[in-house]
């Protein structure tokens, strides 16, 4: 079983985001965008094999200030700023992954991925198994998702629910900094295609991380607080709701263990199975809408395993509304799950059963 | 470049037609289930293009990919196993007709999707240039792939980047049964290299010689980093699109015209005229060819079933923290 540690949590609002500082006990303070460009840098340095291409990611330095200064570090070979052509960088990954490289390819907004959907679904997922073996696609797609910016239909989606669904793909949801470097570098280590999706929200905020990204795995998830009282699995920007409801859960006398599973394709189904059974709640988070969504995977897992008999309550989702994602901050707001709702929902989920 | 080895052309072509041939009839007799997209009628493109290569070099293909792979170097009785769906296939029967690779010889795969090969051989030609050596992908594709989004934003990139690639449009007239000259309002597809800034060229895809130098030309241009180039060979299928096709959009004269033009038949001719070979040469490779088919055959029947176990098994390469568990178990 994996607990986080508490230093992890994020550093309160109001800090210094730009800067990379370092504390005494070895941990410093980086935002998500940060550790996602230091793990790069890292995966460049230790690598001749990776390489970054990506729309704007060279001297604009990505949409997000992801890539930020790294095509003055390494030159614009290995961080190259292509065309608008989602379809066909992802395709030349695809290519370079088979020839020996190890490509990282950025899409700006993960709704267009949409664009290069047959890339990633008909030719990354299954080359290694149409060929029967004798191929790896040892490809890093990393898009960011999620709602929050006010960017409407096109550029808010969380469409993890699809890839996940393919079988071939790997689909990892980094909800911290440290993730989001460990994983990204855990995803570079994996001969298979993997899929990150990062999330915009979380770019700019700051978190304490380690002075090495800790060694990761894909498929393994975490216990990010721990409770007796019911279980909160989330994903992405919901794990941080998800904890500062648990926080104010706790204040009520409620005790809620919160779970990310960081990979949601390969799914640590036992440490989920495991968390559900000790607290016989379990109330599943996630920003995209509900219908056929990821936690409706999550749901049928727990209902068709063992740990059903130790449920003392029906499992509950807490998810998107059915809806594109609108414009308007209020609409935008009210339809994803925000902390309110978390806690609204987990103490009637306690309170009812 | 190579020098184009005549005899070796002719048997390039053989191996392809016969090799069909055999998958046509095995299939007619209920030996081999599926879809099929055979290329009879057009093997004087991959046997002349990949004459053009050296070893390290790289391909992809398509839907109707039997030759290119058999151009590549392919082996017959692998392929044939893997149509045969059997274990000692290429893809241990996971693959069938459309997805026949030898990744380790650079045949980087036939493709189901139709434009689907181009931006991958854009990446690995990307991958030669980053890993400074002078490899050159083809690119086997349709007149049908023009029309897709894919193609020309692989053609964008590789322009952009001087990639060592070269495209060839095998233009068969049909996409599936969509006239090609209905479909693109220029005399000769090659046009188009012109909106990437690229050399293009059309010729005759049923003159192996002919498309052996022109795809010659163009390797090398790539090999010396001078960039991609796009090339339209002429040809026809003869056969229909898949097994579904009945025809409805040609005529039998069109089929017949096209079929007086065969590229195996016209190159023999050539040669016996030229007097470089005998027909005693001929008959001798059709024979070896005859032999090598029938082994084929015998190897894929040979082969066993695949079994669930290995297919569950091979969806995702098994990644190193997996394999070191596996190995201290």
């Amino acid at each position: 079983m994996s607990v986080r540690d508490d230093r992890q949590n994020p550093v309160p609002p109001g800090a210094d985001a730009g800067q990379v500082s370092s504390g005494q006990d070895g941990m410093r303070t980086m935002t998500y965008a940060e550790a996602v460009r230091e793990a790069m840098a890292i995966a460049m340095e230790r690598d001749d094999r990776v390489f970054l291409m990506g729309e704007d990611v060279g001297i604009y330095g990505g949409a997000f200030g992801v890539s930020n200064d790294l095509y003055q570090r390494f030159g614009t070979e290995r961080v190259r700023d292509t065309t608008i052509s989602e379809l066909g960088i992802v395709g030349m990954g695809v290519g370079a992954a088979l020839t020996g490289m190890k490509p990282i390819v950025e899409i700006q907004f993960s709704d267009f991925l949409c664009q290069a959907m047959d890339q990633v679904v008909n030719q990354a997922a299954k080359l290694h198994f149409m060929v029967g073996g004798q191929a790896n696609v040892p490809l890093v797609i990393r898009a960011p998702g999620g709602s929050g910016t006010g960017a409407a239909a096109q550029h808010s989606q969380s469409l993890e629910a699809w890839f996940a669904h393919v079988p071939g793909l790997k689909v990892v949801m980094p909800s911290n900094a440290t993730d989001a470097g460990a994983l990204l570098l855990a995803a570079l280590d994996d001969p298979n295609p993997v899929l990150v999706l990062e999330h915009k929200l979380l770019y700019k905020q700051s978190f304490e991380v380690p002075a090495e990204f800790p060694a990761a795995r894909l498929g393994e998830g975490v216990i990010e607080r721990e409770g007796t009282d019911l279980t909160i699995v989330a994903t992405s920007v919901e794990v941080r709701r998800a904890l500062e409801a648990a926080g104010q859960l706790a204040e009520a006398g409620i005790s809620a263990e919160v779970i990310d599973p960081r990979t949601i394709k390969p799914l640590d189904v036992e440490l989920i199975l495991n968390s559900v059974s000790r607290t016989g709640r379990v109330l599943l988070v996630q920003e995209a809408p509900k219908f056929a969504g990821f936690m409706a995977e999550v749901s049928s897992t727990i209902a068709e395993s063992a740990v059903f008999g130790d449920l003392q309550a029906p499992i509950r989702r807490l998810c998107g509304l059915d809806t594109p994602i609108p414009y308007s901050p209020k609409l935008e707001r009210a339809s994803v799950p925000q902390v309110e709702d978390i806690v609204r929902e987990a103490t009637a989920l306690v309170g009812e059963w | 470049m190579p020098e184009l080895d005549a005899l070796n052309a002719y048997r390039t072509m053989w191996r392809i037609r016969l090799f069909e041939e055999a998958v046509e009839d095995l299939y007619g007799r209920g030996m081999m289930h599926g879809t099929m997209h055979l290329s009879i009628g057009q093997e004087a493109v991959p046997a002349g293009a990949c004459a053009t290569l050296v070893e390290g070099d790289q391909i992809t293909s398509t839907h109707r990919g039997h030759g290119h792979c058999i151009a590549k170097g392919a082996d017959l009785g692998r392929s044939m196993a893997e149509l045969l769906a059997r274990d000692n296939g290429y893809c241990r029967g996971r693959g069938g007709s459309m997805h026949i690779a030898d990744v380790a010889t650079g045949n980087l795969g036939a493709n189901g999707i139709v434009a689907g090969g181009p931006p991958i051989a854009a990446g690995a030609a990307l991958s030669n240039q980053l890993r400074g050596t002078d490899q050159v992908c083809l690119c086997f594709h349709g007149d049908g792939a023009v029309g897709e989004g894919s193609w020309h934003e692989a053609l964008t990139l590789s322009s952009m980047w001087s990639l060592p690639v070269v495209f060839i449009c095998e233009n068969n007239k049909y996409g599936m049964s969509m006239s090609s000259e209905k479909a693109f309002k220029v005399d000769q597809l090659s046009e188009k290299a012109v909106a990437y800034g690229i050399p293009g060229e059309t010729v005759d895809g049923n003159d192996v010689e002919a498309v052996h130098e022109v795809v010659g030309r163009a390797v090398a241009r790539a090999r010396a980093g001078e960039g991609p180039s796009f090339i339209e060979a002429l040809t026809y299928r003869w056969r229909g699109h898949s097994k579904s096709d009945k025809n409805l959009y040609r005529t039998r004269e069109e089929i017949s015209q096209w079929r007086d033009r065969d590229p195996i038949a016209r190159y023999a001719a050539e040669l016996l005229e030229r007097g470089s070979v005998s027909q005693e040469d001929l008959n001798a490779v059709q024979d070896e060819v005859r032999n090598e088919i029938r082994e084929a055959v015998r190897f894929g029947t040979q082969g066993e079933e695949p079994t669930v176990e290995a297919m569950l098994a091979g969806i995702y390469a098994p990644s190193p923290v997996d394999a070191r568990e596996l190995a201290a178990r």
